[in-house]
């Protein structure tokens, strides 16, 4: 700890009471980041106190970094320093929902999964189907910025955060947006929270709007011979009439996957043996309305599937459906549970680039032999997972070639590619945030405005900002 | 330093290209708020370069800049507050690209709304934010205000749909922020810039996403005998879980207003009518119509008709588009409101807004964004009367005030620019706005770029009414 351990030790209990100070090391490893332990970890119980403990950080140059149920963690890079793991699992109340407007406050803490619970005896929900769902929080869940399969249909957080109650690193305590749903009252600071991985401050709550719950969904996959014809089907399912709530290929392996012992353990349920097969591309989409709808959605995707030769096409229903749409949603952790040194890279690509990008990441994986796996949203989101058999030198040497490979074929095609899960001793030598951006500056404005010490979560995103 | 600077800036752009007239520049002193204020210059450059020209010479002569597309802004926000240049992007205003197969558009930014939409409606796509005045503003302008509109309720605003944005930052450096892909890493840069009013910088590209236009549409048009039981009904039907398309009142003032200029048939003795609209592939259409007929006809709805076909449809929203025009024939001057508050809370703000009306003497129409609690409050006033126009800003403040207490915010989608940057402190704490000052600050340090806007100044609104006011334009909307 830069300022020495003494001065974190005595000053801390004051701030949030002895009994949430926790300084063993044993206790403390749990809070550790990509092997980086922090010299105290704290549980403040109320906004105030966050603001106090980063008010006292900032004033002794000490390095915070906020987390809830420390599921995504492993996301980007080791952080430069980390002296106060900031626990955010006090605060973990609903401060206001009103199911007649469809709004909903939530301090940070706040269980995602129960929050549904509570959402759903109302039958509303939230489209925040992500991965670790039994576990993370929602602070974890909008500060990581991971997605939902629903975003095809329902955006991302940035489409349905209302607003936003912060503290920056300098311990002030702020607020932006609102509970509305349409509000141009001062700047939308609340979108450059959400994803920042907590470096710009904390974020203590946040206001949603919320969701009807769907009447009735039915699921459709349809099997392919190759990664061609599964991508036309996009295409066309992307022209056609249909408003699909979701839309994934998924590769050969996944099947693999999604019937391994991990996934058994991670996702609910038992997915049906015959619903992907780990020789063929697999199509899978999501409907959701009543009987007559539905029935034109099945006929449709049954007419352009077989079309398009697809070998099978399987209808999950109610009671089918959620043990594959939660390995989908679960497919991070379950891949990184497949292998010892799994690296996972996030390509965001125009869809009309997808063939061009999976075709170009998948020779760069077979290239460095490795085995791999890879889902792709419909909205050109790729998730592509390295499996290297171990963490040796060797793999990593493999495993750096094609992330260089894949991020060079990315920039010419205009794609975004990172690396946001990797071991952690391997990501001093793989570019985990990308190559430069043009934008960085305009970053470095803003991250200077809410942590001009540059406390928060320090080296851990974009540029090592 | 005037003289100099017209003939700099009459060198970067050809001398048609540089208005400086007192004559001249009156057409821009105004927008379609109640705000006047007038510019020094006004530009119109056609390149980004041009753009990148003219802030230099801004700074060289530390001149005020303020962007402006159509003029349509509702607070101000395109007005030379303190004098200056403003630049005008009308001559830029090219659509550059349509990517049909990745479903976006690459625009300038003074390409119209409802030209982008026209443009790419043979593909089968379009651009969903419909402000009321899409066929004159820009998309500059919808970029800097966040612009919302009727059909906003299931598709978003402005925001929802922009994925990147080439800017000239106020000290002339341009920049790219995010991607024409999806979740570009690092801070979400598009998302802050969008409705900063343009307080961070001068947009010169914009790419937005297109949407694929939905197989069936259906167009209701609800009757009511009372406002109460208008008003529950779109309370009702946000409570019930059905996501139309759009969902607008208009009150019994506001419909005569509009049937005597549109001839739509909309019905001249009812309290008010909902204007609904239900779209998506055929199958669904007919369910979610049904489903809201039924809960129209539970608040007691007198009528509920269904427009039969695309010109039935397309008169009945010419009239809700063409409603701030309408009002023009009965008023020479109207302020509107843009206060937004929670959905359930309709039926006693529209009571007190009748009250306020009552108070003050003013006639108040009604007509907004009712499926997303978005008011238009709009105040008939004679603004040649000083002391009315006291009063209606008086009398707008009460209905602001009230959002606020139900829950609600000082603006949906107008902006705050100069009209409301007063009203910020009732909204946000000292600290909120110090984070937003240094956002502002960190970009635009000297602040040249459209000054005093969208945050409090310390001066009093006085100085702002010294002008004589335009008098009501029925072209703006």
């Amino acid at each position: 700890m830069s300022t020495g351990s003494r001065t974190v030790a005595s000053r801390l209990p004051d701030l949030v009471g002895a009994a949430h100070v926790l300084q063993d090391p044993a206790q403390l490893s749990f809070y550790e980041i990509d092997g980086v332990r922090p010299g105290a970890a704290v549980r403040p119980g109320s906004r105030e106190e966050i603001a106090e403990v980063v008010k006292f950080a900032a004033a002794e140059n000490l390095a915070v970094i906020a987390s809830g149920a420390r599921t995504k963690l492993g996301i980007g890079l080791p952080p430069r320093r980390y002296d106060i793991a900031l626990d955010m699992t006090r605060l973990d109340r609903v401060i206001a929902y009103d199911p007649a407007d469809l709004t909903l406050a939530v301090e940070a803490g706040h269980s995602l999964h129960k929050l549904m619970g509570v959402l759903g005896d109302h039958r509303q929900f939230l489209p925040l189907f992500v991965p670790y769902f039994s576990r993370t929080t929602i602070g974890g869940t909008i500060a990581s910025g991971v997605d939902s399969p629903l975003r095809q249909f329902y955006g991302t957080a940035r489409d349905y955060v209302l607003g936003m109650e912060y503290v920056t690193g300098e311990g002030v305590l702020a607020k932006t947006g609102g509970r509305v749903v349409k509000n141009v009252s001062g700047y939308d600071l609340h979108k450059v929270m959400i994803g920042a991985l907590g470096t710009l401050g904390v974020i203590v709550s946040v206001n949603f709007k919320t969701f009807p719950a769907l009447v009735a969904t039915r699921g459709f996959v349809a099997m392919f011979e190759n990664l061609e014809r599964a991508i036309e089907m996009r295409e066309r399912v992307g022209k056609s009439a249909l408003t699909p709530l979701t839309m994934e290929i998924l590769s050969p392996r996944v099947a693999e996957l999604f019937s391994s012992e991990a996934a058994g353990r991670i996702s609910s349920g038992t997915m049906a043996p015959d619903v992907i097969s780990a020789k063929h591309w697999a199509f899978s989409s999501g409907y959701a309305g009543n009987e007559k709808v539905l029935a034109r959605y099945e006929s449709d995707f049954r007419g352009m599937a077989e079309r398009l030769g697809a070998f099978h096409v399987t209808v999950l229903d109610e009671n089918t459906r959620p043990p594959a749409f939660s390995r989908k949603r679960e497919f991070i952790p379950i891949a990184l549970a497949s292998s010892p040194a799994t690296t996972i890279l996030k390509i965001s690509v125009q869809p009309a680039r997808m063939k061009e990008m999976l075709t170009e990441t998948i020779r760069a994986a077979e290239g460095n032999s490795l085995p791999w796996a890879a889902l792709a949203r419909g909205l050109g989101i790729i998730y592509m997972v390295l499996l290297p058999g171990d963490r040796s030198e060797e793999s990593r040497g493999r495993v750096v070639k094609a992330t260089e490979q894949i991020l060079a074929a990315g920039a010419k095609l205009d794609a975004n590619a990172t690396i946001p899960w990797a071991p952690s001793e391997w990501k001093t030598a793989l570019k985990v945030w990308g190559l430069e951006r043009g934008d960085f500056a305009q970053m470095q404005r803003v991250k200077k405005v809410f942590d001009p010490q540059g406390i928060m979560a320090p080296g851990r995103f974009v540029g090592g900002i | 330093m005037d003289a100099k600077l017209l003939n700099d800036l009459k060198r970067l752009l050809g001398a048609e290209m540089v208005l400086h007239r007192p004559e001249e520049l009156m057409l821009y002193e105004y927008d379609g708020s109640v705000e006047v204020a007038r510019p020094n210059f006004v530009v119109f450059p056609r390149t980004k370069e041009q753009v990148v020209g003219i802030v230099e010479l801004a700074n060289r002569y530390q001149c005020p800049i303020v962007g402006r597309g159509a003029g349509t802004g509702l607070s101000g926000g395109a007005l030379a507050r303190h004098g200056g240049i403003v630049i005008s992007f009308v001559r830029m205003n090219r659509i550059l690209e349509i990517d049909k197969e990745n479903q976006l558009a690459v625009v300038q930014p003074g390409v119209v709304n409802a030209d982008l939409s026209a443009a790419t409606a043979p593909l089968g796509l379009y651009y969903a934010p419909d402000p009321s005045s899409q066929r004159a503003c820009t998309i500059g302008g919808n970029v800097s205000e966040n612009s919302g509109g009727p059909h906003t309720l299931a598709y978003g605003v402005t925001t929802n749909h922009v994925l990147s944005l080439e800017v000239v930052l106020p000290n002339g450096e341009m920049a790219r922020l995010g991607s024409r892909a999806l979740d570009s890493p690092g801070y979400d840069l598009p998302g802050l810039f969008v409705g900063s009013e343009g307080t961070l910088a001068l947009v010169t590209e914009i790419t937005v996403r297109l949407l694929r236009l939905p197989e069936a549409v259906k167009t209701l048009l609800a009757i009511f005998d009372t406002l109460d039981d208008t008003t529950e009904t779109v309370a009702d039907i946000t409570a019930g879980g059905i996501t139309p398309a759009a969902c607008e009142m208009l009150d019994g003032w506001m419909l005569r207003a509009v049937e005597a200029y549109v001839h739509a048939g909309f019905p001249l003795d009812s309290a008010a009518v909902l204007l609904i609209d239900v779209d998506g592939v055929r199958e669904a259409v007919e369910a979610q119509a049904e489903e809201v007929a039924e809960v129209c006809r539970k608040h007691h709805a007198r009528e509920v008709r269904v427009a039969r076909d695309a010109r039935e449809r397309d008169l009945l929203w010419k009239g809700r588009k063409n409603a701030f025009g309408a009002v023009g024939r009965f008023s020479p001057t109207y302020y509107v409101q843009d206060g937004v508050i929670p959905r359930t809370k309709l039926p006693q703000t529209i009571r007190r807004i009748n009250e306020i009306s009552e108070k003050y003497g003013f006639q108040i129409a009604n007509i907004f964004h009712a499926g997303d609690g978005n008011l238009h409050p709009l105040i008939l006033f004679d603004a040649r009367d000083e002391k009315q126009l006291r009063a209606v800003i008086k009398a707008g403040d009460e209905i602001i005030q009230y959002c606020i207490e139900m829950g609600g915010a000082i603006t949906g989608e107008h902006g705050v620019g100069m009209e409301k940057d007063r009203l910020m402190p009732l909204l946000f704490s000292d600290d909120d706005l110090d984070v937003m000052r240094r956002v502002r600050d960190a970009f635009n340090p000297t602040g040249l770029l459209n000054p005093e806007k969208l945050l409090p100044t310390k001066k009093g609104c006085g100085e702002i009414f010294s002008r004589p006011l335009p008098a009501a334009d029925a072209t703006r909307a």
